[in-house]
C-alpha cells in the first residue's frame, strides 16, 4: 500500500508507514538529522529533524512521525528553521569551541549544521560540564563526555548492531550521562572491542583511540578493501596519510557488514606497521657465494632480527658468518638461489621431491599462480594449505 | 556455505550452532545471529562442550562431550522421525537413502545418546521439537565439527540433519561451514589442494587434465598429492627434498609441533615466503618478504562464496613484494633454465601477466565456477557468489535450489565413534583447542597488533573450577599442561565456560601453544589432524619457575 503526501509543494508517493523522513529523503528533499540513523531504531530525542505539518499543533520530528494520506509538510519554513537554529543554540551552549583541534572537525555532523544554520558559539550561556577526558582504560574507544550531544546513536549501535548493551544513560537532565555498564570501564561492563559505538557517533565524543592525532578525514586517503583475518570478508576503508594506516573506518555500503566491524577488523591493523616486518629477501650463506665481499661492499648484509632493540642493517663487521647465518641479499640473488636449486632438484630427483603449501592469506590470483607453478613448472600436486586447520 | 549470511540472519527461524565460537571466531556473524534472535525472533541452539559466549544468547544451550557430534545428531533425527517431524516430501523428491539413514537413528534412543553425550533426555526431546517447529533453519559448523578423526562423518551428519528438515535449498536454512581465514575459501577454490585444480576439478580426471595440459602446454601429473600432513612426514622422512610455503606457519598450526619442527629442519631446502620471521621461516633456507594485504591488489573470497576486491592502500616495505609478483619471478626463471619447457602454442604456457586482473582472466578460461568473475564486474559492484558460470550470470547465493550439484542427495548414515585419545589415569583430561576474539590463528599478525597483544597478552588454558580445586590450582596460576607429545606452560583462567573434565587451550602463542600437544591422529578421508580431543593432565606449577 502506497501513500501520497504533499512536502514542500511536491506531490510524494511512498510506502504506508514510512516515517516523514523516509518519505522526504525518498524525493530527495533533505531534512537534517543527529539522533536518527538509517540502521537504528527511532528515538526522536535531539528535535533537530522538526518539520511543519499543517493542522497539527506542534512541529512534528520527522524521524519519528508515521506519514498519512494527504499529509502537507514543510521541511525549510522559518518557524523550522528558527526551531532548528534554537535547537543547535542548546546543544552549542554545552559544547566545548574545540573544532580547531577536534578529531572529526570536517567531518562532525553537528559542525555541519551549525555551519549550515549560521549559528554562532555563545560565549557565556549556562552551566557547562567539565568532563574528564578520555577516563576509560580500554585501549580502544576514546571518550570525551564533553562532546557528547546525548543523541543516543551509541547506545542503540550497542544495543541494536553489536547486541550487547554496553552503553546506556544515567541520571535526568543537565546530569544525564552516558556510562557503560553500571557506570564502569567499558572492558567491565562487557564490551567487545568492536567500535561500533565510535562509528555510529555524530561527533567527537567517542573516537578510536589509536588515531587520536594521526590525522583528520580531509588529510586522509580512503580505500576500500576487505579484512585479512577472518573468513567473513567485511570491507572497510583503510584511512592512510604519508603512507601509513592510521585508522580503519566504517563503509556503510559494505556488502556483508554494513557499518559493523570486530576488534581484529577495526584495531588490528598496525601489524601492517610493524618492525618485525621482513624488508628484505634472507638467504642463508650456504647457498650464496662470495659472502664476504659482498658484505665489506656494502651490497648485502648480515640479517639482524628487528625488534630486538637494534637496527638492522649495518652490523656486518662484528658478527661472524656461519654456513647459517642469513644474509640480506637483493632480489635477484634470492630468486636465482631457489629458482636455480629447484631447477636441480628436479633434474635429480623428479617432481616428487617437492610440496607447496598455499595460503589462506594470500589472494586468489596468488594462490593460483602457486597452483600454476606447482603443477605446471615443477610437475606435482603436492600442494595443500592450513585451511583444514 | 550453501546459503548467504544475509539470508540466514535475516529469514531463518531457528539457527542450530554446532561446534562454532561463532562469536569470537566470526564476530560480525556472531553479532547478526544475536541481532536475529532478539530482533527477528530467530530461535537460537548452540550445541558446544565449552559455554561459549553465544550460548548466553541461546533458547537452548545443549553442552554435549567432545567427540560425540554424530551421536547427538543421531540422537535428534531419531526423535524427529519418531515424531514424523522429517519434511517427507522434500525427502522424497530431492534425497536418497533415507531407509537406511532412519535404520541406523533408529538405534540411537534418548536414553543412549544421552549416556554418550551426557546431555538430559529432556534437552534432547526440547531440541529436536525447536529444530522441527521452526523452518526453515540454519547449521551453522566451525572447526568444532571437522577438527575430529571423525570429520568428515561429522559433517555427513549434520547434512543428514538438514535434508530430514528439508532445510536445503531455502533462504534461511543450509549447511553453514564458517571458514576461519580471510581467504581460505579462495585457497581452495583456486587449487590449493593435492587433488583439484582450481574449481575443484579433479586432477584425476582424464579430460580435466586434458584441458589444463592444453592450456599450459606441459604434461601434468594425473596422481593426487599429498596434504599439508602428509607432505610434513614425507619431509620429516627425507622423500620431500623442496618445500615452498607462503603466508603459512605449519609451526603453530600444524599438530605435535615437536614433530613439524624436526621435519622442517630436516627438510633440505625449504622456502618461506612470509610477513614475519616465524617458526617456520626461522627453520628457512631462504626467506622471501611479501606484502601484506594492505600493500597489493587482488581478490578474497569469503566464507558464503562471496568475491571481493583487495586493493592497495600503501607500498610494502623495504624490498618486501606481492607473493602474486615473487611467483611469477620464480617461474620465469625455472623456465629460462628449462626446468619445464611448455608448448609455445599453449595459451597460458607463459608467466607475462600485466596485472592480477589478467591472472583472474586465465582463471575465467579455466575455472567454470570463475567463468564470470571480472573486475570490472568487480569494480562495478556486482555482488558476485560463485558458481558464476559466464559473464553476464548474476552469481549463485543460495546452492542447490532445486537441485543437488550430484542430481539427488543423499542420506549416509554414520554411527558414533570415540575420538582418537581418551582420557585415562595419566593423562586425565579432555583438551580441546581453538581461537579467542583478540586473536587470530597462529598469532603472527595479532600478536604484533599492540592493542590486540595489550588485551589478551599471553598464553591462557580455561579449566573448571570443581578441576581446578582437584588439581589444585588457583586462577591465574602458572600450570603444565602435558600430553603424550610434549608439554607447555601457560597461565590457568578458572571458568565454568570449560565443562568439567575438559581444558581449553589456543595456539596463538608459539611458545605455549597447544599444538605441542594435540594428537596428529588423521581424519582419514579429510586428512584434518584431531585438535579438539586429546589427553592432557595438569599439573599446577610454582609462579616462579617460568623460563
Ligand atoms: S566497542 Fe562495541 S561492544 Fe564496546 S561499547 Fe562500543 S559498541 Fe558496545
Ligand atoms: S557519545 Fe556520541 S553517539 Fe553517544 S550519545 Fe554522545 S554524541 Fe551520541
Ligand atoms: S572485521 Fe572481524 S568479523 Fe569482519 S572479516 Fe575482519 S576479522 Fe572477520
Ligand atoms: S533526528 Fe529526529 S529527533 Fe533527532
Amino acid at each position: 500500500m502506497t501513500v501520497t503526501l504533499t512536502i514542500n509543494g511536491q506531490k510524494v508517493t511512498t510506502a504506508e508507514g514510512s516515517t516523514i523522513l523516509e518519505a522526504a529523503r525518498s524525493a530527495g528533499i533533505y531534512i537534517p538529522t543527529l539522533c536518527h540513523h538509517p540502521d537504528l531504531s527511532n528515538v526522536g530525542a535531539c528535535r533537530i529533524c522538526v518539520v511543519e505539518v499543517v493542522g497539527a499543533r506542534n512541529l512534528q520530528t520527522a524521524c519519528t512521525t508515521p506519514i498519512a494520506e494527504g499529509m502537507v509538510v514543510y521541511t525549510d519554513s522559518e518557524i523550522v528553521r528558527a526551531t532548528r537554529r534554537f535547537v543547535l543554540e542548546m546543544l552549542l551552549s554545552d559544547h566545548p569551541n574545540d573544532c580547531m583541534t577536534c578529531e572529526v572537525s570536517g567531518d562532525c555532523e553537528l559542525q555541519d549544521l551549525v555551519y549550515d544554520y549560521g549559528v554562532k558559539w555563545p560565549e557565556h550561556k549556562g552551566k557547562r560540564h567539565n568532563w574528564e577526558i578520555d577516563p576509560d582504560p580500554n585501549p580502544f574507544v576514546f571518550i570525551d563526555r564533553n562532546k557528547c550531544i546525548l543523541c543516543g546513536r551509541c547506545v542503540r549501535a550497542c544495543a541494536e548492531i553489536q547486541n550487547r548493551d554496553v552503553w546506556n544513560f544515567a541520571h535526568r537532565g543537565f546530569r544525564t550521562k552516558l556510562v557503560a555498564g553500571a557506570d564502569q570501564f567499558m572492558l567491565d561492563a562487557r564490551c567487545e572491542s568492536c567500535g561500533q559505538c565510535v562509528a555510529y557517533c555524530p561527533v567527537g565524543a567517542l573516537y578510536d583511540k589509536m588515531s587520536l592525532g594521526k590525522g583528520r578525514a580531509n588529510q586522509v586517503q580512503k580505500v576500500r578493501t576487505t579484512c585479512s583475518y577472518c573468513g567473513v570478508g567485511c570491507n572497510f576503508d583503510l584511512n592512510v596519510r604519508d603512507g601509513r594506516i592510521v585508522r580503519v573506518t566504517s563503509a556503510p555500503d559494505a556488502p556483508v557488514n554494513g557499518m559493523a566491524l570486530c576488534v581484529k577488523g577495526r584495531y588490528g591493523y598496525d601489524y601492517v606497521h610493524h618492525p618485525d616486518r621482513l624488508t628484505a629477501p634472507l638467504v642463508r650463506a650456504r647457498w650464496l657465494q662470495g659472502v664476504e665481499e659482498k658484505l665489506k661492499g656494502g651490497e648485502w648484509q648480515v640479517f639482524v632480527p628487528q625488534g630486538n632493540g637494534r637496527d638492522g642493517g649495518d652490523g656486518s663487521d662484528h658478527l661472524t658468518v656461519t654456513p647459517d647465518t642469513f644474509i640480506q641479499t637483493d632480489w635477484d640473488t634470492a630468486l636465482d638461489v631457489v629458482a636455480r636449486k629447484f631447477a636441480e632438484e628436479k633434474r635429480l630427483h623428479g617432481s616428487g621431491a617437492f610440496g607447496m603449501l598455499a595460503s589462506a592469506k594470500c589472494t586468489n590470483e596468488e594462490n593460483y599462480l602457486f597452483n600454476k607453478f606447482a603443477r605446471q613448472i615443477l610437475g606435482t600436486n603436492t600442494i595443500d594449505h592450513c585451511a583444514r586447520l | 556455505m550453501t546459503n548467504t549470511i544475509a539470508d540466514i540472519t535475516t529469514q531463518s527461524k531457528c539457527i542450530f550452532i554446532i561446534g562454532s565460537n561463532t562469536t569470537e571466531q566470526h564476530p560480525v556473524i556472531g553479532i547478526k545471529v544475536r541481532r536475529a534472535k532478539r530482533y527477528l525472533g530467530a530461535k537460537l541452539v548452540v550445541a558446544d562442550p565449552r559455554r561459549i559466549d553465544i550460548a548466553d544468547y541461546a533458547d537452548l544451550y545443549i553442552r554435549h562431550k567432545p567427540g560425540t557430534d554424530i551421536a547427538l545428531l543421531n540422537g535428534l533425527m531419531h526423535i524427529i522421525i519418531r515424531e514424523s517431524w522429517h519434511d517427507q516430501e522434500f525427502i522424497a523428491t530431492r534425497t536418497e537413502g533415507f531407509e537406511e539413514l532412519k535404520a541406523t537413528v533408529e538405534k540411537y534412543t534418548p536414553q543412549m545418546v544421552s549416556e554418550i553425550t551426557g546431555v538430559p533426555v529432556e534437552q534432547l526431546e526440547a531440541a529436536a521439537r525447536m529444530l522441527a517447529e521452526n523452518r526453515p533453519g540454519a547449521l551453522l559448523y566451525a572447526m568444532g565439527i571437522t577438527q575430529h578423526t571423525v570429520g568428515v562423518l561429522n559433517v555427513m551428519s549434520c547434512a543428514n540433519l538438514q535434508m530430514l528438515l528439508g532445510n536445503i535449498g531455502k533462504p534461511g536454512s543450509g549447511l553453514n561451514p564458517l571458514r576461519g581465514q580471510s581467504n581460505v575459501q579462495g585457497a581452495c577454490d583456486m587449487g590449493g589442494l593435492p587433488n583439484y585444480y582450481p574449481g575443484y576439478q579433479r586432477v584425476n580426471d582424464p579430460a580435466v587434465r586434458q584441458k589444463f595440459e592444453q592450456a599450459w602446454g606441459v604434461s601434468l601429473s594425473d596422481q593426487v598429492g599429498l596434504t599439508v600432513t602428509e607432505m610434513v612426514d614425507a619431509a620429516g622422512r627425507g622423500d620431500i627434498r623442496c618445500l615452498y610455503i607462503i603466508g603459512e606457519d605449519p609451526m603453530t598450526s600444524e599438530p605435535d609441533l615437536n614433530h613439524v619442527r624436526h621435519a622442517l629442519e630436516n627438510t633440505h631446502f625449504l622456502v618461506v615466503q612470509e610477513l614475519f620471521m616465524t617458526g617456520a621461516a626461522e627453520c628457512a633456507d631462504v626467506i622471501l618478504p611479501a606484502a601484506s594485504f594492505a600493500e597489493k591488489e587482488g581478490t578474497f573470497t569469503n566464507t558464503e562464496r562471496r568475491i571481493q576486491r583487495v586493493r592497495q592502500a600503501i607500498e610494502p616495505p623495504g624490498e618486501a613484494r606481492p607473493d602474486a609478483w615473487i611467483i611469477v619471478q620464480l617461474a620465469k626463471r625455472m623456465l629460462a633454465l628449462g626446468a619445464v619447457s611448455p608448448r609455445d602454442d599453449a595459451p597460458y604456457a607463459g608467466w607475462d601477466y600485466w596485472g592480477v586482473s589478467d591472472v583472474m582472466r586465465e582463471i575465467n578460461t579455466l575455472t567454470p565456477i570463475y567463468a564470470g568473475v571480472t573486475y570490472q564486474r568487480l569494480e562495478e559492484g556486482a555482488q558476485l557468489h560463485w558458481p558464476v558460470p559466464d559473464e553476464h550470470y548474476p552469481g549463485t547465493p543460495i546452492l542447490h535450489v532445486n537441485k543437488f550439484s550430484r542430481g539427488l542427495g543423499k542420506f549416509a548414515a554414520v554411527d558414533h565413534m570415540p575420538p582418537a585419545e581418551l582420557p585415562d589415569d595419566e593423562y586425565p583430561f579432555i583438551l580441546t583447542t581453538g581461537r579467542v576474539l583478540y586473536h587470530w590463528h597462529g598469532g603472527a599478525m595479532t600478536r604484533r597488533a599492540r592493542n590486540l597483544k595489550t588485551m589478551y597478552p599471553e598464553a591462557m588454558i580455561e579449566i573448571h573450577p570443581h578441576d581446578a580445586r582437584k588439581v589444585g590450582i588457583r586462577d591465574r596460576q602458572l600450570v603444565k599442561l602435558a600430553s603424550r607429545r610434549g608439554e607447555i606452560v601457560s597461565r590457568a583462567l578458572v571458568t565454568d565456560r570449560a565443562a568439567p573434565g575438559l581444558v581449553f587451550a589456543t595456539f596463538h602463542f608459539p611458545e605455549s601453544a597447544a599444538n605441542f600437544l594435540t594428537n596428529p591422529a588423521l581424519d582419514p578421508l579429510a586428512k584434518i589432524p584431531e585438535y579438539k580431543v586429546c589427553a592432557v593432565k595438569v599439573v599446577p606449577m610454582p609462579d616462579d619457575q617460568r623460563l
